[in-house]
């Protein structure tokens, strides 16, 4: 581990045990599955078997009146939402197309999309009534690729759908371009005259899925005083309490939502699918209703991320990157909102670049509307841009990671936004994965080859609520709202034990429900260790100051003569009279009443976050199979918190890149259909797939937070698609530009077959 | 998932009798592939008949002449956990250790991966390269048939109404012979095969000529597919790597695959080849240890 300018810690940077271990390992944790009410009974909802689609009616008569059948809903039964766009949390989201979303309304938009809901009294029955439900449907031509649904003759999703261009100017046509951004400095043309080398290729990417392992659910209970709760899978219970607040236009006081144990979101669980029907179907037919998704479900109708084109040009002049343009395409699915910008700002944040044009379109397609997907957007820009680089250090002979050093960006490089760099770590990074025994160990063989990537991501900030509560025999509650998907119970009470210098298994952290505590942004953007980080530093703080009143009394000394140190009070003239947290804590009857510290932060300061990868693949020329022989992943973690979730983090991110880059895809028929809906035939990788993922955590702390965290959850996504590719470019000779790089692509393209 | 009935007879007897009900039966091995179909709403049926209680279709002898005798619903890893079974048809084990994950194993059986006749299926290949025959009964007798004669298309074969598949007979290969199966798909578990291909060959006794050969395709066609080209182009052969890369060419004539979300049509024709010779050199690679 590479350490630079850190302080010593005491819990900070030890690996204990999670709060949840135990719990899950055992079986007994809680998730949205288990739920189990009285009178409760089971939604199913029926889904569109057509990519595009006019629905001229529905008829829900038979399915009313079939026994057991308790509630039958459609789009028609939500308030009327409005045409306009609101801040949720960290996403931006349209509500009437998220009703829309939920619920079809006059279109089908994607095989998959949700068209009516059935609460019976069990599941079968619930099934069996969806088949009695009659659509009227008017096929459309479905248009399924980001190229083909740019085109003027392209079938549209909506008519009404104009891009937003440069500036806010709108198109004179209605198109599938929603919107049109546009990043521009220096001088591109003269920079591509003077070059010595310039390179230009192609990329595309498919649609891939998080491939969280628990399906979305939810369970609704409609409460006769007008009051709601609901239990689900989410990544941010406050986010789904303002979705469902506004789409089912209740006051956001009058829902409670209780976030259960999570498997896996991954970004996928931002966005709400279930919530409303289960809320709906239980106020209909007066029970608790439980639905849960089966796996073609998850996949057809839930948000993976965007199938990408991209169109890159770059120059390099004595080892000197000099200039980019790129084109890039993503698809946003249905509705608008791919993450086009994001992949647009991202893919040159590692580098130190004065001209560059980068343009992105966001385009809708007849596929599912794209969520979050870990780094949204970054992975496939990455794929691209690290690609061409790495042909650009062969053209001018120069070492691949000792290009990437040497146009690295650094404090004061501008990002393509223009907002100049706080202190980041990219040069650490790619200097540790030079000086790494991996990178130092020779590569030999036939068809085996190396490849290295780097990538970037954010981070966000956003808002926390925690609160702290001092128990009298020094035992203490951190009461947080942060869904924990990553081991953030672990790194939260850790860092409030560092706060307050009690040992970190007097700490007791629990994700509660949105009555219990007050406002949390979603986990997501990488941002719960840091930025609850920051408000449970607060609260420590808030109860360390609670602790010096409490000490004066006790030790009859003026507060100014008092500090707090190493888990206790001592008098700063008289060091001998001391009280420690445990000491203070039993008196606070006596003293003043409960110690409580809280924490309430809107968190500044995200630290950006760089990891460089180097992959050794070996390539069967026969079978086209590509086998991952060695994999290390350098990152810079600002702190590690807990450096063994840390290390997953980057191991999980990793192994999801592998799969995007090797096998994973959203494979359609001609008629909009995906025929690989389960992890059968969508093919992640599985633990034989891949080697252990060794890691290298680099410490650059970031100066925007009191432990200098920087969140590390999603950069690890962003370098494999490039690493693996360039990997298999040094084993074959041949350059990979579209993914996934299958058995089915290597011989096709290797043996000129198809 | 649908209602239906589960009936789980003890004895041949009895079984034909609740086949003849009248009802439209889902026959039950493992139930590996038939309870997801079920659940899946692939499958329909009024009653599902349970056959792991019937004592004839749980068995495994050798016979005098060294065939080996599976009943149909014995499960997969008290085949290829049998140290003799193992000695004797090693090409057996390489399909009976493929299909599905140990706990798959525990349950699934041959027939039922024969029943199912699925193109991709694994057993399929190894059986018809070994000369295999399937034991056919009803209520009206039994009846005996060639595995590769059994399927009569993706996910159907030539049972008929009535009628149960009762066991698989193995013929032992005989010296300086042997068989050797193996699938190619893109991952290195949970997958189905892309392309699979199993080989027998029988050398001479000086190991120098290949007296017979049998070649077997897996999801390639509707069906699992013998490939007579291929065959013909080995016999009579020295086993060298030339003669089985035109075994492997004509292999690839054999085939009629089709593009779909496990792999296109040039991708399997490309694998036939590839992993017709890698059979072969499996199976010459056993025969010359045979004894």
């Amino acid at each position: 581990m590479t350490t630079i300018e850190k302080p010593t810690y005491t819990i900070i940077g030890t690996r204990p045990i999670r709060p949840d271990g135990v719990e899950k390992v055992t079986g007994k944790a809680q998730y949205g599955a288990d739920i189990r009410l009285p009178g409760m009974i089971f939604g199913r909802v029926l889904r569109s078997p057509h990519a595009h689609a006019r629905i001229r009616s529905i008829d829900t008569s038979a399915a009313e009146s079939f026994p057991g059948v308790l509630a039958v809903l459609t789009h028609a039964d939500f308030p009327v939402a409005a045409d306009r766009v609101e801040e949720l949390g960290e996403t931006a989201v349209n509500l009437k197309e998220l009703s829309e979303n939920i619920l079809a309304a006059g279109k089908a938009l994607y095989r998959g999309h949700a068209i009516a809901a059935v609460a019976a009294a069990n599941p079968h029955v619930a099934e069996e009534a969806l088949k009695l439900i009659k659509v009227d449907y008017e096929l459309l031509p479905p248009v399924t690729d980001v190229r083909d649904a740019m085109r003027e003759d392209a079938p549209l999703l909506n008519e009404n759908r104009y891009t937003k261009e440069l500036g806010g100017a709108k198109s004179d046509k209605p198109s599938n371009i929603a919107s049109h951004v546009q990043f521009q400095s220096g001088d591109i043309a003269a920079a591509f005259a003077d070059a010595d080398h310039v390179v230009e290729r192609e990329f595309t990417t498919k649609m891939v899925h998080q491939g969280y392992i628990e399906p979305q659910n939810s369970t609704a209970s409609w409460n006769s005083d007008g009051t709601l709760v609901i239990w689900t899978s989410t990544q941010g219970a406050f986010s789904v309490r303002a979705q469902l607040s506004e789409i089912l236009k209740m006051p956001v006081a009058r829902i409670k939502v209780v976030p259960m144990e999570i498997g896996g979101g991954f970004g996928g669980k931002l966005p709400i699918y279930l919530d409303p029907v289960a809320a709906l179907l239980s106020k209909k037919s007066g029970h608790p209703v439980k639905v849960v998704m089966n796996r073609t479900e998850v996949f057809e109708g839930t948000g993976p991320t965007s199938g990408t084109y991209i169109k890159l040009k770059a120059a390099e002049k004595g080892g000197k990157l000099t200039a980019i343009e790129a084109t890039l395409a993503y698809e946003a699915g249905a509705y608008p909102g791919s993450s086009v910008g994001a992949g647009a700002m991202c893919m040159l944040s590692p580098y130190n670049i004065e001209n560059f044009k980068i343009d992105g379109y966001d385009v809708v397609v007849n596929k599912p509307k794209t969520a979050a997907y870990r780094a949204p957007g970054a992975p496939a820009s990455a794929f691209a841009t690290e690609s061409v680089l790495d042909e650009l250090a062969k053209a001018a002979k120069i070492d691949p990671l000792q290009f990437r050093l040497q146009n690295s960006a650094h404090e004061g490089t501008r990002m393509v936004t223009g907002v100049p760099f706080p202190r980041i770590g990219h040069e650490e990074v790619v200097e540790a994965a030079l000086n790494s025994a991996h990178y130092r160990s020779p590569i030999e063989g036939p068809y085996r080859g190396r490849g290295v990537a780097s990538g970037f991501w954010f981070n966000a900030g956003m808002q926390s609520s925690v609160v702290v509560s001092v128990n009298t025999d020094g035992t203490v509650n951190l009461t947080e709202g942060s869904t924990d998907i990553g081991g953030t119970r672990a790194s939260l009470a850790m860092q409030l034990g560092e706060t307050l210098g009690i040992p970190y298994d007097t700490i007791k952290p629990t994700v509660v429900d949105t009555d219990s505590i007050g406002h949390n942004d979603v986990t997501g953007g990488s941002r719960t260790t840091f930025a609850s980080g920051m408000a449970v530093y607060e609260a420590g703080m808030d109860v360390q100051r609670e602790m010096l009143k409490r000490a004066s009394k006790l030790l009859n000394a003026p507060e100014t003569d008092l500090v707090y140190e190493h888990g206790g009070v001592h008098v700063v003239s008289d060091p001998a009279k001391k009280m420690s947290f445990k000491e203070i804590a039993a008196q606070s009857a006596r003293t003043g009443g409960p110690i409580n510290g809280k924490g309430s932060v809107l968190a500044r300061g995200a630290g950006a976050a760089y990891g460089t990868h180097i992959v050794d693949v070996e390539v069967d020329p026969d079978t086209g199979k590509v086998t991952i022989l060695r994999y290390t992943a350098v990152q810079d973690v600002g702190t590690a918190i807990h450096p063994a979730y840390v290390e997953g983090q980057i191991q999980g991110g990793a192994v999801q890149g592998i799969g995007w880059a090797l096998n994973e895809e959203y494979y359609y028929d001609d008629t909009g259909r995906m025929a690989n809906s389960s992890f059968l035939d969508y093919r992640m990788p599985t633990t034989l797939d891949v080697p252990l993922i060794d890691t290298i955590l680099v410490e650059v702390p970031n100066p925007g937070h009191p432990y200098g965290v920087r969140g590390v959850g999603e950069v690890p996504i962003v370098p494999p698609l490039a690493a693996v590719a360039n990997a298999i470019a040094d084993a074959t000779g041949h350059r990979f530009t579209d993914l996934p790089i299958s058995p089915r692509r290597v011989v096709e393209e290797l043996h000129g077959l198809g | 998932m649908e209602a239906f009935a589960y009936v789980a007879p003890k004895s041949l007897a009895e079984a034909y009798t609740v086949l003849a009900n009248g009802k439209s039966s889902q026959l039950l091995a493992g139930g590996t592939d038939v309870i997801v179909q079920l659940r899946e709403g692939r499958r329909h049926c009024d009653q599902v008949i349970d056959l792991k209680h019937i004592p004839e279709l749980m068995g495994m002898r050798w016979l005098p002449d060294g065939t080996l005798e599976i009943g149909a619903a014995k499960p997969l890893a008290e085949i290829y956990e049998d140290a003799e079974v193992a000695r004797r048809l090693p090409g057996l084990i390489d399909a009976a250790s493929l299909i599905g994950g140990i706990q798959v194993q525990s349950r699934a059986s041959l027939g039922g991966n024969l029943c199912n006749a699925s193109p991709a299926a694994d057993s399929p290949p190894a059986l018809m390269v070994l000369g295999a025959r399937l034991v056919i009964g009803s209520s009206s007798g039994t009846r005996e048939l060639p595995v590769e004669q059994f399927f009569a298309g993706p996910g159907r074969n030539v049972l008929a109404p009535g009628e149960l598949l009762l066991a698989v007979k193995v013929p032992p290969p005989g010296p300086h012979a042997a068989s050797f199966y193996l699938r190619f798909i893109p991952r290195n578990e949970m997958d189905i095969a892309v392309a699979s291909a199993g080989a027998f060959l029988r050398l001479d006794a000086t190991g120098g000529r290949i007296e017979a050969a049998r070649v077997a395709l897996g999801a390639v066609g509707p069906t699992p597919l013998m490939s007579a080209g291929a065959a013909a182009a080995l016999v009579g052969q020295a086993p060298t790597r030339e003669v089985f890369e035109k075994a492997g060419a004509a292999a690839a004539e054999t085939a009629t695959p089709i593009t779909d979300m496990r792999g296109s049509a040039a991708q399997r024709r490309h694998l036939v080849s590839v992993l017709t010779i890698r059979a072969l050199e499996g199976a010459l690679q056993r025969a010359r240890e045979a004894r």
